[in-house]
């Protein structure tokens, strides 16, 4: 813990902040605000998957729901403040009622995924279902399949007229990823994250050592939401207006694929595949030679016969090999050795 | 006599048409060593999952130091001070040693004390030359080791071990004998066993299971000169 604090954070803090200073001289800043905005998604999953071994197929259920939630909220209240934190709390509410349903019916992995599926399809289908006029939350229509426009973007807590946007609100979300990480970070260093890691490699046991596996799976799948909900209100920012197609099974799947192409059980895997696969299809929506997910597919399917770790875990152990080992060699060789002494002595 | 700390009361758990355990009444008292014994099939581990939580009893009731703990799940029998070991190794194969026997600290004790009795576990179970090694590169008799340093990191007041010794050496076997011999100093320990040399080395009380009901319960060196006892291993009619 004490080296989290004197290490990892200041370097994280410099690598985030090279990167941010780095980054807009190559992508305009409107891009990148969408790189960094699905980063925090693809981190979301990353998140409750890689460190928890919950598989949700429904990611984008809670990624909507603060986009929804917040477009909602803005246009009944005006001031941005109160929607954002609606749109950190009501995904992450939904999901420990879902999780605890879900958690504490024991349901295994393959039930898991089909219901947060589902979940996930009624959402979409609900939403889209809404062109009439008598669907309305206070002020707001929720629009059916045109989705809602024109909803309070950003601006200075208590002062609605000041908008935040372009290269600060760019910043702005770079700070929100770098806080949320941090924030991560330290969950996973604590108590509650090893524990969680713990259920991820055999549930039964942890169980059988006393600790409430479905309450804690439940909490880390609410905080997963919250991170979504969080990624969700900041893209229905940038694109200022919500649509059903959030929810879609299409963004769903494309989460899961950042996870597993970033590199599943880190931390900066699922950020680093969801914004290089994204930038990717950015680029590619410029043309129309290949098809978009196509090419998605084949990358994944690419990764998982050849990378199936994923990019970073691939790069760590390539970066062990050719400049780790030389420093480490007598002392690590010396260890290895001695447990495999222990091991068949 | 010591307090009762496990207590059954016509505990009886069928699947279907198979009744599995018959109206076991059963009792344990604070600091006793008992091994279950009896043939493949007899109820013993069936006996030991409506115990642990792990399976819920048809009908009957299950006592811990006056708790009545029947359909409760293993985190609560657990988090009541009860060490248990399944049959089949459960284990973080993907965390090391330290970290496996950490997390069962923990549960009992605030993150600094938890990583003193890690440390104090690992030494006074061999671990240490093994300490940061993943458990799924372990050897079997190594894993079970670290299984029973989970059990002794909580401090548990009463342990429950199903098949300690299965697949193990024989030094391996004398090892283990050390530590649950160890164990009985602060535990009432429960053992569901095969292996009749094992259960010699340990020499203690025995409860023998035959079809799902309680035999007989004595001394291990009367048990095994009972004809009947006999007869019920070697499968003939009793």
């Amino acid at each position: 813990m004490a080296s989290f604090w004197a290490k990892e954070v200041p370097a994280t803090i410099i690598i985030a902040a090279l990167l941010v200073w780095i980054m807009p001289m190559m992508i305009g800043t409107y891009t990148l605000t969408v790189l960094v905005i699905y980063g925090m998604l693809g981190f979301s999953l990353g998140l409750i998957w890689g460190f928890g071994g919950i598989l949700c197929f429904g990611q984008a259920a809670f990624f909507g729901l603060g986009a929804y939630t917040y477009a909602i909220a803005a246009i009944n209240i005006g001031d941005s403040t109160i929607p954002m934190l609606l749109a950190v709390l009501v995904p992450a509410a939904f999901a420990a009622l879902l999780g605890a349903m879900m958690f504490y019916g024991r349901l295994t992995d393959v039930y898991l995924g089909v219901i947060t599926l589902v979940v996930t399809l009624i959402l979409f289908k609900f939403i889209s279902s809404t062109a009439g006029p008598e669907y309305v939350i206070g002020k707001a229509r929720l629009g059916g399949f045109n989705g809602i426009p024109g909803f309070q973007t950003l601006n200075v807590p208590g002062r609605p007229n000041d908008y935040i946007y372009g290269d600060p609100y760019f910043y702005f979300c770079a700070v929100l990823l770098l806080i949320v990480y941090l924030l991560v970070s330290w969950l996973l260093k604590s108590s509650f994250g090893r524990v969680a890691v713990g259920i991820r490699e055999n549930e039964v046991r942890v169980a059988l050592m006393g600790y409430d596996v479905s309450a804690r799976k439940t909490v880390l799948f609410s905080v997963g939401a919250a991170v979504a909900g969080l990624a969700g209100a900041l893209f229905a920012n940038w694109g200022e207006i919500v649509t059903p197609n959030l929810f879609s099974l299409g963004q769903s799947a494309e989460i899961i694929i950042w996870c597993i192409v970033g590199g599943l059980g880190t931390r900066i895997g699922p950020i680093v595949g969801a914004a290089g696969l994204a930038y990717l299809k950015f680029l590619l929506g410029q043309q129309s030679m290949i098809d978009n997910t196509l090419l998605t597919g084949i990358i994944l399917v690419l990764f998982v016969l050849f990378l199936p770790k994923g990019l970073v875990p691939a790069i760590v152990s390539l970066w062990r090999i050719s400049f780790g080992q030389r420093r480490r060699v007598p002392r690590h060789g010396a260890r290895r050795l001695r447990s495999r002494s222990a091991g068949h002595g | 006599m010591a307090e009762i700390v496990l207590e059954t009361a016509g505990l009886t758990m069928r699947f279907g048409g198979v009744v599995a355990s018959d109206n076991v009444d059963f009792k344990l008292r604070a600091g006793e060593l008992r091994c279950l014994i009896g043939p493949n099939g007899a109820g013993k581990s069936t006996f030991f999952k409506c115990i642990t939580g792990l399976l819920t009893p048809t009908s009957g009731q299950v006592f811990m130091r006056g708790h009545e703990t029947t359909g409760w799940s293993p985190h609560q029998v657990a988090a009541l001070g009860v060490g248990i070991k399944t049959q089949v190794p459960n284990l973080m194969d993907g965390l090391d040693v330290f970290e496996n026997i950490w997390m069962a600290a923990r549960r009992f004790l605030p993150m600094q004390d938890a990583m003193r009795k890690a440390s104090e576990v690992i030494e006074r179970l061999a671990l240490g030359p093994i300490a940061r090694t993943e458990l799924g590169r372990l050897a079997h008799g190594e894993r079970q080791r670290v299984e029973l340093g989970l059990v002794v990191a909580g401090d548990p007041w009463l342990v429950l071990l199903d098949e300690p010794a299965a697949g193990m050496s024989a030094d391996d076997v004398e090892r283990m004998s050390g530590i649950i011999r160890e164990m009985t100093r602060t535990a009432a320990v429960v053992i569901v066993e095969h292996d009749m040399q094992f259960i010699r080395s340990i020499a203690s009380t025995v409860t023998v299971f035959h079809q799902g009901a309680v035999l007989m319960e004595d001394h291990v060196d009367r048990v095994m000169a009972d004809p009947t006892v006999r007869n019920v291993y070697l499968g003939k009619k009793a």
